[in-house]
């Protein structure tokens, strides 16, 4: 679906800051991507640069991102570059950002935001059908009919983190990218807004893209994982190998300082309080 | 030193009002909560979701929130209360002081960080004079392994989080206290540093004596750390004891829930394979291999 071949992408116009380095990597279809990393290794830039959002200053320095998308009516394939993304968007590929609790229009009610990036062929058949659509769509994801009226400061986190998933997924889209959409939620919530994703990925059978710098996260959901380093890919496969067999010292690291239950406690570890 | 236990807070009630000053409804965002931190120094954790009430208690016992019923007591004094028989504002915060959930929140963003270091030091008369103050912190800041040095002059957007949470915690040990009162201290923080913070607030009980009243929503990073857990759910405790015990043996279903959300590393989901079925995927990856069995002394 999208194929990165060896790019490099940064900041600035006078100077270039290397954010993402020498990166090659393949979304393929049907298949949950996780991109794991600490804060500063690229993973969100990287994002952006599949997404083909460069309205920040983001430039691709060298090598491609070339995707290929099948459009739904005719049928024709589409290959493109991530910089003429923008006509695919909220169409072929959709962007869950980073910072859900301020990227929703705090201006405008939900149900404005849901249409307002829709394409041509989801608006068909009138308002108020298209309102029940949006409805019956929102309530598998545990949402009330009353949310499309309110502001998005009359929702709770979590709730705003649902309604971008929900907009993210409406559209049907081949791709969806979504860095770190649970972040900074309890985990109870996490857990259905992650379950809530599989579901949409396993239905639609497209590929889902998931940031995230809990491993315990990529662990669960994921089916691929690339652990990023400094601007690099360090190590990427099958999840379970990575988990099982950790190739790189920093992945090794990443897993190690793995909380978990009823393993090893603090208190035991440093051997002081007996 | 006597037994008299840090913290007693017995019966603690904080009631919201809710719609306008006649109509309207009130209710308990916390509902009659008691437990006691003893006088040897340890870590207690409350743990909950959002709502749960854990950060109103914390508020309360930083005096940031007035109780609406029942006492804390701190040392054996009265937090609350009269003017005359409870502690004083300047004694309260040289033996209870707090660590709040993002740092780069915490510290204004035009003054450099190492500023808030000396005023500690200052304004709770750690420190008479500047020279002394400057000592003091780097004193604090070299427990937390990092010194005065290397922060100096610096604004908070040049640290990253897990550094800059590394200096609250210096800022909150120069006045010496009892009692650190930490919001979520870590959930701001990388996962792959957040290990090294649960890991100095150990070191800092156990060296420096110092309790520590943890609020969270992980349950992992309570367990690892904790010496007692509290649970919370709209407003009460729902289960509280030791962690080990706890989580071998929950009693109550909010706790197993919790518990069942943490995405962790060794068992999958129930509701993922689920999914998985429905949908007619082969579970394939988790049937391959069996999870790794790593500790955690790296």
């Amino acid at each position: 679906m999208i194929t990165v071949d060896n790019v490099t992408v940064g900041y600035g116009t006078a100077g270039f800051i290397k954010a993402v380095d020498q990166v090659s990597l393949t979304i393929n279809d049907n298949e949950i991507l996780g991109i794991a990393g600490e804060s500063g290794s690229g993973k969100s830039t990287l994002m952006r640069a599949v997404y083909g959002d460069f309205s920040t200053g983001l430039r691709i320095l060298s090598g491609t991102v070339t995707g290929r998308f099948v459009d739904a009516t005719s049928g024709q394939v589409i290959e493109a570059q991530s910089k003429n993304f923008a006509p695919l968007w909220w169409d072929q590929l959709s962007y869950i950002p980073q910072g859900s609790m301020s990227v929703l229009n705090p201006l405008m009610k939900i149900e404005q935001q849901v249409v307002d990036g829709l394409p041509a062929r989801e608006r068909k058949g009138g308002s108020h059908a298209l309102r029940q659509r949006i409805a019956g769509f929102f309530s598998g994801f545990g949402l009330e009919e009353t949310v499309l009226d309110a502001y998005p400061h009359q929702l709770s986190g979590g709730m705003r983190q649902r309604v971008l998933v929900a907009i993210a997924a409406f559209v049907n889209p081949r791709l969806i990218l979504a860095d770190e959409p649970t972040t900074a939620l309890d985990v109870v919530v996490q857990k259905k807004i992650l379950l809530m994703m599989v579901e949409i990925q396993r239905r639609q059978r497209n590929s889902l893209v998931l940031v995230s710098h809990d491993l315990g996260v990529h662990y669960q959901i994921t089916d691929r994982l690339v652990i990023m380093y400094r601007g690099q890919i360090v190590e990427q496969g099958p999840t379970a190998e990575i988990f099982a067999n950790p190739q790189h010292d920093y992945t090794k690291n990443l897993i190690a300082s793995l909380p978990r239950l009823h393993g090893k406690r603090a208190v035991e570890s440093m051997g002081v309080l007996a | 030193m006597t037994d008299t236990p840090i913290l007693e807070i017995s019966n603690l009630t904080r009631t919201y009002r809710k719609g306008g000053l006649f109509g309207g409804t009130s209710f308990n965002a916390v509902d009659n909560v008691t437990f006691t931190l003893p006088s040897t120094p340890q870590v207690f954790s409350i743990v909950g979701e959002s709502g749960s009430g854990k950060t109103t208690v914390a508020r309360m016992i930083l005096r940031l929130v007035e109780p609406s019923e029942g006492s804390i007591r701190l040392l054996g004094r009265p937090l609350s209360g009269k003017a005359h028989d409870r502690i004083d504002d300047h004694e309260f915060r040289r033996l209870v002081q707090p660590i709040f959930q993002n740092p780069f929140e915490a510290f204004s963003a035009y003054l450099p960080v190492e500023a808030y270091l000396r005023r500690t030091a200052l304004n709770l008369r750690i420190a008479s004079n500047d020279a002394q103050a400057v000592e003091a912190s780097d004193a604090a800041l070299r427990s937390v392994g990092l010194s005065y040095e290397r922060i100096a002059g610096k604004y908070i957007r040049q640290f990253s989080g897990g550094e800059l949470q590394r200096i609250s915690v210096a800022r909150a040990l120069i006045p010496k206290p009892k009692l650190i009162v930490a919001d979520e201290p870590v959930s701001m923080v990388d996962a792959s540093l957040r290990m090294s913070i649960v890991n100095l607030f150990r070191q800092i009980v156990e060296e420096q004596g110092v309790s520590f009243i943890y609020i969270t929503h992980d349950l992992s990073t309570a367990y690892y750390l904790s010496d007692q857990v509290s649970i919370m759910n709209t407003g009460r405790v729902v289960e509280s004891g030791v962690p080990t015990e706890i989580l071998d043996n929950p009693q109550q279903a909010y706790t197993r829930e919790l518990m069942a959300a943490i995405p962790t590393v060794g068992e999958r989901w129930s509701e993922l394979a689920e999914i998985d079925s429905q949908f007619g995927y082969a579970d394939a990856r988790h049937s391959k291999v069996s999870p790794p069995t790593i500790n955690n002394d790296a």
